[in-house]
């Protein structure tokens, strides 16, 4: 299981450097695109690209060109945005723990939420309550983020603020947990609910469908034969063995969030997390700043993917390496 | 005779699906001693399976309608309580399944499984569960058993892991072991050996054992018994030396016909029954192997054949053949070949 571990880690970092080289290529080696003449302005004059070009090291050969850029993003951490002019890597790294005060409040929620609904669909088959929870979670998957966040706004923060139900919902932005955690708590809330609607209805259904076709595992029913009680065969077993799946999709979907996935409901709920820096730099063609979100995202989905498979392995026995 | 172990009266399963009610047992009836073997043959579809699962009550269909009563001990299975129930499974009876790949969980080591089924009907202490599961793995002959309860079930081989399974059903030193085609997916030298550690630990736990196969040349060694069934019926019930010596029903001569001994001058080829089994939705007028039967007559259509003692000792059959009809033509069916030559 150590050497697991480590292999796993090992391709880690390999994924990664060849992660931040496809990057460097995609961003400073396209032809047609010159770096130094998009930081340099409108109309600029050929000195000052020249400048440019000798001061990010672009005059020199292509492997030294790519070292100075990984010196500027995780070394010396000066990469200068060309809109802002302000340092990237500090940017990002203060978006991050909005973006994981987000998701990491929105995991919880669906995690909690679609077991509850799969199972209880699951349980409750060939009855009433089955599809009509599975409907439920139909209507969840169908919503479209960005329309939802908008609603809830539409009610928590005009139509119905002044209703005792929604009076206590802050003004849409952030505020850091350290510095008033249940201001923090408050102002989470609704962001949390609406980006974990869609994986509640998701999850649950996966969950379901993964509970009914264990029920019919001959285990199950080798597990009933000892005598142990429905429920534990129930959770122990049947519930068990359906987490593989959901774990593993757990797992992506939480490292594709946190990679600024959640950018609608960043957007629609004004969180400057690393989701609403990265539409920020897309719309204004931002190249250190889209590259510096680009290799954070993909370097949170490895990592996620990684921890995925380590958790695969603890889950499932018959993926362990002996 | 003692108060019989279990005592099966009337069993009726059906299961209603969207083309009509399928009729998979159909009235059997059927009891098994303690300590005693007891062999149910038939082919695929006869409702062996579905009647000692319904013993077990673990046939989770909800489409299932049942009739009839499971006596065991006394005590009426199909009238107990859920917990009632659990209390019977895994302590009282035991079952061991057909395909010992896919019938231990994955996920647990196999001591994690037996030590489970331990723990839900002994009131035990920490370590004695490990030890005693330790102790059963040795019994079944798995090599170094103190390792091996580490293992998951997918490091254990198939013959292996039936005896894994073996161990788990008898952990409980159950009265009653049933074992549904315990050797059918298993290769015939591991057949041969999971058939003689049932039949050893047959003697030493001293329970009775219940063995679904459709397989004679299984039942031959070990059972006491036999039930020979057919589209959910008994049809033919015996000893062992009357079904293989005197079988009565055309049906069994057709299974006795299919398999190759080695009491008997060698065939040139096994004969097969002609046919397919009936629907269990539509069943034939009259014996329902009738249309099958290469001795039916009028009587056999008019008339549903009761399964009735015709020859004596306890071996009934259902057939309306009388029984020197049955002895005189019996040999032509199981092998034309020999008939004709001898």
């Amino acid at each position: 299981m150590g050497t697991f571990v480590v292999r796993r880690l090992l391709g880690l970092i390999a994924v990664m450097f060849a992660l931040t080289v496809l990057v460097f290529l995609i961003f400073f080696e396209t032809p047609g695109v010159d770096p130094a003449r998009l930081m340099a302005g409108r109309h600029p004059d050929p000195q000052t690209i020249a400048n440019i070009k000798h001061e990010f090291g672009l005059d020199r050969p292509l492997p030294v060109q790519y070292v100075l850029m990984m010196k500027h993003m995780f070394v010396s951490r000066d990469l200068i945005s060309y809109s802002t002019r302000t340092k990237v890597i500090p940017e990002i790294i203060a978006a991050t723990p909005v973006t994981l005060s987000l998701v990491i409040g929105a995991a919880i929620i669906w995690v909690i939420f679609s077991i509850v609904l799969g199972l209880g669909a699951a349980v409750l088959r060939g009855t009433i309550w089955d599809p009509l929870l599975m409907v439920l979670a139909l209507i969840g998957i169908s919503m479209p983020v960005f329309w939802l966040g908008e609603i809830v706004n539409l009610f928590t923060q005009s139509r119905w603020h002044n209703f005792f139900l929604f009076s206590w919902v802050p003004p849409l932005g952030y505020t850091p947990l350290t510095q008033d955690p249940f201001l923090w708590f408050k102002g989470l809330v609704f962001p949390w609910l609406t980006l974990s609607v869609l994986y509640v209805g998701f999850y649950a259904r996966v969950l379901r469908a993964n509970l009914i076709e264990t029920e019919s595992e001959d285990y199950v029913r080798t597990a009933r034969s000892k005598g142990i009680s429905e429920r534990r065969v129930l959770v122990r077993h049947n519930l068990r063995t359906s987490m593989i799946t959901f774990v593993s999709l757990f797992g992506l979907d939480f490292g594709i969030l946190v990679a600024g996935g959640a950018l609608l409901v960043e957007v629609v709920f004004g969180l400057p997390g690393v989701g609403l820096l990265t539409y920020h730099s897309l719309t204004g063609l931002d190249l250190p700043v889209i590259m510096a979100t680009v290799i954070y995202g993909a370097f949170f989905i490895s990592l996620a993917s990684a921890l995925v498979d380590l958790l695969y392995a603890w889950l499932d026995p018959r993926v362990r390496p002996t | 005779m003692a108060e019989p172990l279990l005592e099966v009266r009337d069993l009726k399963v059906s299961f209603r699906t969207e083309d009509g009610i399928v009729r998979a047992v159909d009235g059997i009836s059927f009891t098994v001693h303690e300590g005693e073997v007891v062999g149910i043959v038939g082919e695929s579809g006869s409702g062996k399976s579905v009647s000692m699962m319904s013993v077990m009550r673990l046939i989770t269909d909800p489409n299932a309608i049942y009739a009839g009563e499971i006596i065991y001990k006394g005590r009426n299975l199909m009238g107990l309580s859920r917990d009632a129930m659990r209390q019977v499974r895994g302590q009282e009876i035991a079952m061991i399944f057909q395909d010992p790949m896919t019938s231990l969980n994955p996920v647990y080591t196999v001591g994690w499984q037996i030590e489970e089924q331990l723990n839900e009907h002994n009131d035990l202490q920490k370590g004695q569960a490990r030890r005693r599961a330790v102790e059963l793995l040795g019994q079944v002959g798995i090599p170094k058993p103190e390792e091996r309860i580490d293992d998951y079930p997918h490091q254990f081989s198939g013959g292996m892991r039936q005896r894994v399974m073996i161990a788990l059903a008898l952990s409980c030193n159950p009265d009653l072991l049933i074992a549904d085609e315990p050797t059918t997916a298993l290769d015939v030298t591991i057949q041969a050996q999971i058939l003689e550690l049932i039949k050893r630990l047959k003697r030493d736990f001293g329970s009775a054992v219940a063995l679904i196969t459709h397989d004679l040349g299984v039942v031959a060694d070990i059972a006491d018994r036999i039930l020979v069934m057919y589209a959910g019926r008994i049809v033919e019930e015996g000893d062992k030396e009357q079904i293989f010596y005197d079988p009565q029903h055309p049906y069994t001569w057709g299974l006795l016909g299919s398999i190759a001994r080695l009491d008997r001058p060698k065939a040139q080829r096994l004969t097969a029954i002609d046919g397919q089994p009936p629907s269990l939705i539509h069943r034939p007028q009259g014996c329902n192997f009738r249309p099958r039967c290469p001795h039916a007559f009028d009587r056999c259509r008019a008339e549903d054949p009761a399964l009735t003692d015709k020859v004596g000792g306890g071996h009934l059959d259902a057939c309306h053949l009388s029984v020197d009809d049955k002895r005189a033509k019996r040999d032509a069916t199981i092998n034309p070949q020999l008939a004709e030559s001898a």
